[in-house]
């Protein structure tokens, strides 16, 4: 055993220091995609057409993208490049209404957000420095779950941030749920919900979860599990990174807002 | 190659001869493309070939009469197509008479009744919802308290229908749902299934191509191998070896990032060739793996040398070379047990065949230290082929990267080794588009194996048993 004391000790801190300090991994990350300010003369149909999702559409001639629906092919940027563009960093993808994830924001989301951030705030005013996350897999593809594994690894290492995972719904505080809403999951999902004590706040993480993805539309799933539990973070990517997932979490908890500053 | 039979009897007779003379079944599966169309069983069969000859999976299929919704099950001569025969019922409600358990598997349905009774047993649910970060999956633990005298498995709680997602899309869009079928294996899927396109085409990647794809393949493996250690050490309590280890883990998926954009390599395999070069130059990428290699060989160096460790997995969850060769045990579960058959060395695609990979060492004890072993193993010869990769990529970078690959209609067969054995994929085209897409996961075939293991073992055992086998229920339930 003593052998494992030096190994420890070997690579220094290989922790990230990210909120407090930037870091390069998380800014470079290759987020969802997102339509450039260009005007295209082309015909809607040449740029819809390009998503296998149907992220994309064209009213008025404003082109949008829908990062709640985007896994990330890249097909749009690759055909498209002066129409399409990667986001980049993590913190783009997370968003207190559905609607939010659309980009460019549609007339009506601001007020919404306004007032999901409001509410959001009164239930995480009680969320300290200890926070206690519970993870349901409602039908994902394992992807999301390796990722928020690593977060309990040394890199991100979630601890310091007073999270922590919880194997009973008892005593959590945060709902992490993935998966495209499979609906042989419902029935535990909920219970898992209803098992959880007030204040609560449910992520639906990554685009599986939110839309559905490339699932959605089939018989086997309720495309996405907004239709199961009320989701509080929409939180896109296929699968997220663990930034983009730790992010989330510390929306959920009060200490970060959905721009990317730290609220306390 | 595909043969068919006049009736199912004549089919599994033939079938049942040709795993005895040393072939492995692959999988049982029905279809009907249009709803009043007749069902159609289609049987594959794994053949090792010999010497320099490749070898293949052949399909032997039965057409039932229009109409017909029962046919003699093949369970009790080939036990294999246990599970297999309880999704041919859940997807198209085909009864096979005479299946000794025909209770729901992907879909969900009635809970099954309990195996064992008697005095003082019980049973101990395991999920759906696990405790920890897991993917969904009911374990029913039938004990009298300590001994596990039967295991009950359900998985139908994250069925996705994913196989029928599949239907009416054209390739490239198929390819990312390939890849979303069992997400920790993605690259996998992606590749069996544009074998299966490929071999309709006649057409195959270009050279710098067929190596990326085997870069990509390679660095997924070792991610998967590291993920099983990672939890077999957390299930030890070992702290600090689980943190080195999945900080050797973060280390891979941030490499495969830094060469495509995804952790998980999602988007570089396309029909026909790759999408793009890696975004790191040859000689980095050397530097990369040199840099990884000595360090994940040394923590896993000490792993195996930590006995209190290797305590926990001797002798733990054994599964009989027997079993495996009749069962045709896939990946590291049957190379643990004396039954080896890697498609890379066997039915060689892309760039294996110039890569020389050379033979797995044999094993038999088949308990979870030597699958572990295997994985081990496995990660030094998926190091060893990185290498060579980095030196022959060094060559072509300018390369072509991709051919064209659109065939209009046509079935075929594709297959790749993935971290956790065989995936294969029948795919059917008709108009450019898919208008059936089977993938089959060595999770599917493997993971009713758990039943058989826990001879002798104890509840808590149960971690480093499912640890060890290290599957993804996405890739069962699908």
């Amino acid at each position: 055993m003593s052998i494992w004391v030096l190994r420890g000790l070997r690579d220094g801190v290989v922790t990230t220091r990210w909120p407090a300090k930037p870091d390069p991994y998380a800014d470079a990350w290759r987020g969802p995609a997102r339509p450039l300010d260009a005007p295209d003369s082309g015909r809607p149909a040449d740029l819809t057409d390009l998503c296998p999702t149907g992220a994309i559409t064209v009213t008025g001639g404003t082109v949008r993208v829908d990062q709640g629906r985007c896994i990330l092919c890249g097909r749009c940027v690759a055909e498209r490049p002066g129409v399409f563009a990667w986001s980049e960093g993590v913190t783009g993808p997370a968003a207190l209404t559905r609607e939010q994830l659309v980009i460019p924001e549609l007339p009506e989301t601001d007020e919404a957000v306004q007032a999901a951030r409001a509410r959001l705030r009164q239930r995480t005013a009680a969320l300290r420095r200890s926070v206690y996350v519970r993870h349901v897999d409602a039908g994902s593809d394992g992807s999301e779950e390796w990722e928020i594994q690593a977060l309990l690894g040394p890199v991100y290492d979630l601890h310091r941030l007073g999270v922590f995972v919880t194997a009973s719904p008892r005593h959590a505080d945060v709902l992490l749920v993935t998966g495209a809403g499979a609906r042989g999951m419902s029935g535990p999902l909920r219970t898992t919900y209803d098992g959880m004590p007030d204040p609560k706040v449910v992520i639906a993480t990554g685009t599986d979860a939110v839309s559905g993805g490339l699932l959605a539309g089939g018989e086997a799933v309720t495309g996405g599990v907004g239709a199961t539990v009320p989701v509080d973070i929409w939180l896109a990517g296929s699968p997220p990174s663990p930034f983009g997932i730790l992010n989330a979490l510390l929306i959920a908890v009060g200490y970060l807002t959905p721009d990317g500053r730290r609220s306390r | 190659m595909t043969t068919t039979e006049p009736d199912v009897h004549a089919l599994w007779k033939i079938l049942e001869a040709r795993i005895v003379a040393g072939d492995r079944f692959a999988g049982l599966f029905a279809t009907r493309i249009a709803d009043r169309d007749p069902v159609t069983l289609s049987a594959h069969v794994a053949v090792k070939g010999d010497g320099e000859a490749g070898g293949d999976i052949d399909t032997l299929e039965v057409t039932l009469p229009p109409g017909e919704t029962r046919y003699p099950s093949l369970t009790r001569r080939v036990g294999a197509a246990f599970w297999y025969e309880r999704v041919v019922h859940d997807e198209l409600g085909l009864v096979p008479e005479g299946h000794p358990r025909l209770a729901p598997l992907i879909r969900p349905g009635d809970p099954l009744p309990r195996h064992v009774e008697g005095y003082g047993l019980f049973t101990i649910p395991h999920g759906p919802v696990r405790s920890g970060v897991l993917e969904s999956i009911e374990y029913l633990v039938e004990t009298p308290g300590e001994a596990i005298p039967h295991l009950n498995m359900r998985v139908f709680y994250k069925h996705r229908g994913v196989a029928r997602r599949f239907t009416g899309m054209r390739p490239p869009d198929a390819v990312l749902l390939a890849e979303r079928t069992e997400g920790i294996a993605s690259v996998a899927h992606a590749l069996a299934f544009c074998h299966a396109v490929e071999r309709m085409a006649g057409c195959a990647p270009p050279p710098a191509a067929a190596l990326i794809r085997v870069l990509h393949a390679e660095l997924e493996r070792i991610a998967n191998h590291i993920d099983v250690a990672v939890r077999l050490a957390d299930a030890a309590g070992l702290a600090v070896a689980t943190a080195r280890l999945a900080l050797h883990k973060e280390r891979v998926m941030r490499l495969v990032s830094r060469m495509c954009g995804s952790r998980f390599g999602r988007g570089v395999v396309v029909p026909g060739g790759v999408s793009a070069l890696p975004r790191l130059t040859p000689a980095e990428l050397r530097a990369e793996v040199e840099g990884l290699a000595k360090q994940v060989t040394d923590d896993a160096g000490a792993l195996m040398a930590t006995s209190s460790f290797l305590d926990r997995l001797r002798g733990t969850g054994p599964l009989t070379p027997a079993r495996a060769r009749t069962h045709g045990a896939l990946g590291p579960i049957g190379k643990a047990a004396g039954f080896a058959d890697d498609n890379r060395l066997t039915r060689p695609y892309d760039g294996y065949p110039d890569l020389a990979l050379p033979p797995a060492r044999a094993h038999e004890a088949g308990d979870a230290l030597i699958r572990l072993r295997v994985r081990w193993e496995e990660v030094d010869q998926s190091f060893g082929l990185l290498r060579r990769v980095a030196a022959e990529l060094a060559g072509r970078t300018g390369d072509q990267l991709r051919v064209s690959c659109e065939p209009a209609a046509g079935r075929a067969l594709g297959w790749a080794e993935a971290p956790q054995g065989e995936v294969l994929y029948d795919v059917a085209l008709a108009g450019g588009r898919v208008v059936h897409c089977q993938p089959r996961s060595a999770s599917f075939h493997n993971l009713v194996l758990m039943h058989e293991v826990f001879t002798g073992d104890i509840l808590t055992d149960f971690p480093f048993i499912e640890a060890s086998f290290g599957l993804s229920v996405a890739g069962v339930a699908l």
